[in-house]
């Protein structure tokens, strides 16, 4: 029988699976009272509502609603002093909870401390663009939307940013295949020729540097000329001239000093 | 609108014939002074650039994408791939944002070497900075003269790991290997070498250079405001006046316990970035002649104590039927790290370098984003670029010092 593979997730799975393994959790610490955190977390809750927030490993994890996205990384920058938003990108959790998870991580150049913005949203829905308050938001986001195909509402100039324009489908997602569909092995060929000369060229003359020493009119040979297009034998070659463009098959199992000889 | 037939096919939406006085030009990607696959395409009035576009993604290999299916331990040579001139900086940050996640504690040692390295890596980046820098704006003999130190830097490299390139000299818990003999001789005699070769070579050519002056001065102005907004780090952000450096900050390693200076420049151009450049590597030469004496003074131990998620020495494993049992436990499955995610971020020679890890406690990573600070500089291009003349694009390309494995990855 063949092994299931969910459609929804096609990911690399571990063939080793314990059903009673419990994944331990990376500690959460709370908010300490009077803290720098501490006074993040009530300029931001007197604005918008929080869901969650903890600090992990050092640097607080804010949990927002999607759209107060804008409203809240505002009221950082304006207010807590955080002016730079050193990343933000999405993480896929559509064949869990059918939701993507985006974060913005943001830093204060003065305290030297890091916040994390946390927000869940539907497949179908955009996010809030940031690129008013952070421009470095304009090359993120658009690589979350040619990643993930996300949205950002208001952006200067979504496009795509990395793969092609004309490419389909968004490869950082958890049901984009790992060795390239029926259209990403094609690419190339129907850019430049049409779709129609796919069973003309073929698979095994599609990848660009594919050598065929059998192929007279496209490839010369090294050593001797042989005319244009004109056909090389397989099964018999001719004698190269040149001594030191063979390769010389050496045979080590008739070699001089075998173990019986010296006996 | 361009008319797309099968001669000529579509590429992008770009209409370069105009009616007006303007011209629209595509610059690179093949463009040597490019620095490797950046295409920007420009709109010119004359010699004045109107409007310029940066394109990336001719080096897009999807290193995110096969993190997340790989263990741990087999990603850990891919991150040479991302900033290819100072691959162990790349492998640091990945390994510490892993060893955070995990919360090992790293041997004293491994710090040691691990320092070491990364500022040993810094100075073999700034020297290809000011090498190919000096290269673009037409200054051909600082380039030989530096990548030749820099080939000495990559002699120590090589003789650490065996490799000049793409190191891997970095482990999750600590390093492979401690150093070979004479190896901190060699190191000693390099930072003598480097600093007299500082001040007697590159800074005596360029420093009071009028050409250079003329070329850099005033070219590539960013506003502290700006700097912070396009999310500018490192020698970007200092230059502009700024003073943010996440070794002091943020301290990791041995950094909180040496002693160096943060150089800041505010006159937000690109000759204040290059004096940067050459102050930060005379800090690098301090930073490792602190630490040569104190390798001496630490146990020999190289890898953390970690049996969950760390292979134990070699010895145990021959010696010992548990570790044996770990180890391939271990090598066949991959180590689970705890659920929960992590920002780490470093101090690399181009700025900030973090890896933001999102673990599910699977064996290969949920979500792995890498944080390149040359991504971002690519992004700032689109506005400082305007307004310039052409001759000055390359000026200011060379001295975001951007490398394009970490943009595209």
């Amino acid at each position: 029988m063949r092994k299931y593979v969910p459609k929804d997730d096609v990911q690399k799975k571990s063939y080793y699976t314990d059903r009673f393994w419990v994944a331990p959790r990376v500690p959460k610490e709370m908010v300490e009272e009077g803290s720098h955190f501490d006074s993040v977390v009530k300029t931001l809750s007197d604005v918008i509502e929080l869901k969650e927030f903890a600090i992990e490993l050092g640097q607080l994890r804010i949990v927002i609603n999607s759209t107060d996205n804008f409203k809240a990384l505002e009221t950082l920058k304006n207010e807590s002093g955080y002016t730079m938003l050193s990343e933000m990108s999405a993480v896929d959790y559509l064949a869990k909870d059918k939701e993507f998870e985006v974060f913005y991580q943001m830093l204060n150049l003065n305290e030297a401390k890091r916040v994390r913005i946390v927000c869940r949203i539907q497949p179908e829905e955009a996010v809030k663009s940031v690129v008013s308050l952070f421009k470095s938001a304009n090359f993120a986001e658009r690589e979350m939307f040619d990643m993930f195909g996300i949205k950002a509402n208001n952006h200067p100039f979504l496009k795509r940013i990395l793969m092609p324009d004309d490419w389909e489908g968004h490869p950082l997602l958890k049901t984009y295949p790992l060795q390239g569909d029926e259209f990403a092995s094609w690419y190339e060929v129907d850019k430049i020729f049409g779709k129609e000369y796919r069973d003309v060229i073929g698979p095994e003359n599609r990848d660009p540097s594919n050598v065929d020493r059998y192929d007279g009119q496209r490839f010369s040979r090294v050593g001797y000329e042989v005319p244009f297009g004109s056909e090389i034998n397989k099964d018999k070659e001719e004698e190269n001239p040149i001594a030191y463009s063979k390769t010389f098959m050496v045979d080590y199992t008739t070699g001089t000093k075998t173990l019986s000889k010296r006996k | 609108m361009q008319v797309t037939n099968k001669l000529t096919p579509f590429f992008e939406n770009l209409n370069f014939e105009r009616d007006d006085n303007t011209m629209v030009i595509n610059f690179g990607p093949q463009h040597p002074s490019a620095h490797g696959q950046l295409r920007l395409v420009l709109e010119l009035e004359g010699e004045l650039v109107k409007k310029a576009y940066p394109d990336i993604g001719y080096l897009h290999r999807g290193i995110e994408k096969m993190a997340e299916n790989m263990t741990y331990n087999e990603f850990l040579p891919t991150t040479d791939r991302l900033d290819y001139i100072a691959s162990t900086s790349n492998n640091y940050a990945y390994a510490l944002s892993v060893e955070r996640l995990l919360g090992l504690e790293v041997p004293r040692r491994a710090q040691v070497i691990r320092t070491m390295l990364l500022e040993l890596n810094r100075i073999i980046s700034h020297l290809f900075f000011v090498a190919t820098h000096a290269l673009d704006v037409g200054a051909m003999s600082v380039f030989l003269y530096a990548f030749r130190e820099r080939e000495f830097a990559m002699d120590l490299m090589e003789d650490y790991c065996g490799a000049r390139l793409t190191h891997s000299a970095v482990r999750i818990g600590g390093v492979p290997l401690d150093l070979p003999n004479r190896w901190l001789t060699d190191l000693s005699k390099f930072c003598t070498k480097i600093n007299h070769e500082i001040e007697h070579t590159y800074e005596a050519l360029l420093t009071e250079n009028r050409i250079w002056k003329m070329r850099l001065e005033d070219v590539g102005v960013i506003s502290a405001e700006d700097a912070q907004s396009w999310g500018c780090t490192g020698v970007m952000l200092r230059g502009s006046g700024v003073k943010y450096d996440i070794r002091k900050e943020e301290p990791y390693e041995l950094y909180g316990e040496l002693d160096f200076d943060i150089p800041v420049s505010d006159k937000c151009d690109s000759y204040g970035r290059y004096s940067l450049y050459m102050e930060e590597m005379r800090q690098s030469v301090r930073i490792l002649r602190q630490l040569i004496p104190m390798h001496s003074k630490t146990e020999p131990k190289l890898m953390a104590h970690s049996p969950q998620y760390i292979s134990a020495p070699k010895e145990e494993i021959m010696t010992q039927n548990y570790a044996l049992m770990q180890h391939f436990v271990l090598v066949t499955q991959g180590m689970r790290p705890p659920v929960g995610e992590v920002y780490a971020p470093t101090e690399s020679p181009k700025g900030e370098l973090g890896f933001y890890i999102k673990s599910e406690g699977e064996p290969y990573a949920y979500r792995l984003k890498c944080r390149a600070p040359s991504f971002f500089h690519t992004g700032l291009l689109q506005e400082i670029l305007v307004g310039t003349y052409i001759a000055d694009v390359v000026t200011i390309i060379g001295s975001t010092n951007i490398v394009f494995g970490e943009v595209d990855r």
